[in-house]
């Protein structure tokens, strides 16, 4: 017989430390999965985890791939700790890149300093928008937020295929699917030359200082989290649940919509089909995996960046195929939701008698 | 004081790179867009990679690498860590390839089907994919009894409308009464949409279906309702063995041992290439006995006057739809005008999407 019990008293330290476990975990476990498929596991993980960042030029790479996957986590941090289950990040982000990019096209032979600035309030405001939508009918309408915000991100994608096909697309580029570049005065500043980490960092680290202050600090940071832990609780002490739930929504859209924005303005430089490579979905791992919290987010936003180059590295010199990357992420999480159930619950195996069990 | 010190780290990072590089053994790198087991587009490039690591060199590859800001990283890791040849195998790695290979003067860039050659170490190439067409155009023009023939075509991009074009005007060649009906999947894989464009197709009449587009999924669909269907990319027969009538193959083997060996040897040199039937990087499936040895025999022969020069794809006169003369009487299309063809021939029907 096998009984499962809640536990009572789990250790705040043990719940931060679970994260550790898990990636430790997941390393062991691409270690045997690198020697089932027989390559040296060490060797294998050297090039995973290490080779990609020893040098300065991977060390930015890293940053540069971990800034989207923060802002977003940090965005779904508050929809997830107050239960609204925003799933589409990557749709925010899509959106917001396509009304960012929307405004750095209209400004495509222009110059002046005002111009970034506007592309990256349009891209915030667009990922706000977009997550406004299930929020809406969310609270109004009773509909589930996770269907709706998961098919919305189809809807942006496709909306995003038709502008760099059609309307949007670069007069000059014989019809290929992309727009013109944009001009140097809506891109990211660089932060060094001849690397390609850009300005919106610094985006990534002000919304990691601003949601610890929102969480912590004001009295909707107090709502989102009581009604994470408890809805009847929340109602009870009369919280304006309708209000709160568009409050998370536009903070997370706003979030992806500056990832999204960072992307197109920083690395890529225009819009054209392939702006994320589902950064948004991702980031969702990246979320819990920090444990909601901003700072724990920082530190998985690397960790699974990392991921991300580590298969490539791994794919260069010893030619493991790429999609272990996502198998890495994959087990990531799931060797944190059985940690975590582990910590929540008691396995206890109880010992019966035979005539016992008979009976 | 600060920026100079990371310009000298950075340039002292990629020195590093290039110090690998004079030392290691001579080394190719491959770039896919797509995974290698596609049965098309990326298979057909891993097929030459194979064969160059054949010819006893060595290779890397890195599949699935996406078009956005990943291409760069990918490229510029290859460069460092001492590959001498990369070869950037889709449009959109276009600018990322010219970006690295700025940084990388020692390396040298190949990219498929692009058009910018910013530095002296880029060159780019493509086949003349449209020079098969024309024989799918003979073949269909000749098997059709509905006198429609079905194309899923994926970006209006020159060389996709050039091969619209190029059939169509075989077609009408050997059957005057010919039409083109064409869908527009804005994709290059996605077996799902080009299922549905083929059926979609198929349900207005066309008999014959053929497809700009990568994945088997429109000769399977094919298949499956009894009509005629082409291979693309590479030889897609076992797919579809009683309705694929040929296939037209990227054959990218030769293009690729003879640069990578130039490279080695220190003879490469820039260029653009453009190679068809009559240097291998265009080749024909087997054609399927059901065509009859008569039309097999017509086909052959074409193939043969096509890679010999004798007969041009586009010779005149062609007409645009509105009837307007492209090609005159008795000239042929110059490349300049295929490499930005972008009107449709008389006898396409519809509109190029905007």
């Amino acid at each position: 017989m096998i009984k499962i019990e809640k536990r009572n008293d789990v250790p705040m330290a043990l719940y931060f430390f679970t994260p550790f476990i898990a990636i430790i975990l997941t390393i062991l476990g691409g270690g045997i999965i690198f020697y089932i498929l027989g390559f040296n596991p060490i060797e294998a993980l050297k090039f995973y985890f290490i080779t990609p960042i020893s040098n300065l030029y991977g060390f930015s790479e890293l940053l540069l791939k971990a800034t989207p996957l923060c802002l977003i986590a940090i965005g779904l941090s508050f929809c997830f700790k107050s239960n609204n289950w925003n799933i589409g990040a990557e749709g925010q982000l899509t959106f917001g890149a396509i009304v960012g990019g929307g405004v750095a096209l209209l400004f495509y032979n222009q110059e002046g300093f005002y111009i970034l600035p506007l592309v990256i309030i349009a891209g915030a405001i667009g990922g706000m928008i977009f997550a406004l939508i299930p929020a809406i009918l969310k609270t109004y309408f009773n509909t589930n937020e996770i269907l709706v915000s998961l098919m919305l991100v189809y809807v942006s994608k496709l909306l995003l295929d038709y502008l760099v096909v059609g309307p949007w697309s670069n007069p000059e580029g014989f019809n290929f699917p992309e727009t013109r570049q944009f001009s140097d005065s809506s891109r990211m500043p660089l932060l060094f030359e001849g690397l390609r980490i850009h300005a919106g960092i610094f985006l990534a680290l002000a919304a990691v200082m601003l949601s610890w202050f929102i969480l912590y600090k004001t009295y909707l940071g107090f709502q989102i989290k009581v009604s994470g832990l408890s809805l009847k609780t929340a109602k009870y002490a009369g919280f304006k649940g309708k209000t709160m739930i568009l409050v998370v929504f536009m903070i997370s859209g706003a979030c992806a919509g500056l990832a999204g924005v960072g992307e197109i303005t920083g690395p890529i430089g225009q819009l054209h089909r392939m702006i994320s490579p589902d950064y948004g979905f991702t980031a969702i791992i990246v979320a819990f995996l920090g444990r909601l919290n901003p700072f724990g987010i920082i530190f998985a936003s690397l960790v699974v960046a990392l991921t991300y180059l580590g298969a490539e590295t791994a794919q260069i010199f010893l030619q493991i195929p790429k999609y272990t990357g996502q198998v890495f992420q994959g087990m990531i999480l799931f060797f944190l939701l059985a940690s975590d159930y582990l910590l929540f619950f008691k396995v206890k195996i109880l010992n019966l008698k035979k005539n016992e069990l008979r009976h | 004081m600060y920026k100079n010190f990371f310009r000298y780290l950075i340039s002292a990072i990629f020195l590093l790179g290039f110090s690998v590089n004079s030392n290691a053994d001579f080394k190719v790198g491959f770039v896919y867009v797509g995974p290698t087991g596609d049965h098309g587009w990326t298979f057909q490039h891993h097929e030459g990679r194979n064969a160059v690591e054949a010819a006893g060199i060595k290779t890397t590859f890195v599949e699935s690498v996406p078009e956005g800001a990943d291409a760069e990283r990918v490229i510029r890791q290859l460069a460092q860590s001492g590959h001498d040849l990369i070869f950037t195998t889709s449009f959109g790695y276009m600018d990322p390839t010219n970006k690295v290979a700025k940084d990388f003067p020692n390396v040298k860039f190949e990219h498929a089907t692009g058009y910018k050659r910013e530095h002296s170490n880029v060159s780019t190439y493509s086949a003349r994919f449209y020079e098969g067409r024309t024989l799918l155009g003979h073949i269909a023009g000749k098997m059709t009894k509905t006198n429609t023939i079905g194309y899923i075509a994926s970006f209006p991009i020159p060389e996709v409308i050039r091969g619209i074009n190029a059939m169509t005007l075989a077609a009408q060649k050997v059957n005057p009464n010919i039409k083109t009906k064409i869908v527009w999947v804005f994709t290059w894989y996605d077996p799902g949409k080009e299922a549905e464009a083929a059926q979609a197709l198929i349900d207005q009449g066309a008999d014959v279906i053929m497809q700009h587009t990568d994945s088997t999924a429109p000769v399977q669909t094919a298949e499956k309702a009894g009509v005629w269907s082409f291979g693309q990319a590479s030889d897609m027969q076992r797919f579809a063995p009683k309705s694929i009538l040929t296939s037209i193959i990227d054959d990218w083997a030769p293009y690729y041992v003879e640069r990578a060996i130039a490279a080695r040897d220190g003879t490469w040199k820039q260029q653009d290439t453009w190679h068809g039937l009559k240097e291998g990087m265009v080749a024909m499936g087997p054609y399927n006995s059901a065509m009859g040895a008569d039309l097999v025999k017509e086909v052959e022969q074409l193939q043969k006057d096509l890679a010999s020069g004798k007969v041009h794809s586009f010779t005149g006169p062609i007409y645009d739809q509105k009837g307007n003369i492209l090609v005159a009487d008795g000239k042929v299309a110059d490349d300049g005008m295929l490499a930005g063809m972008s009107v449709y021939v008389k006898g396409v029907e519809g509109d190029i999407p905007k």
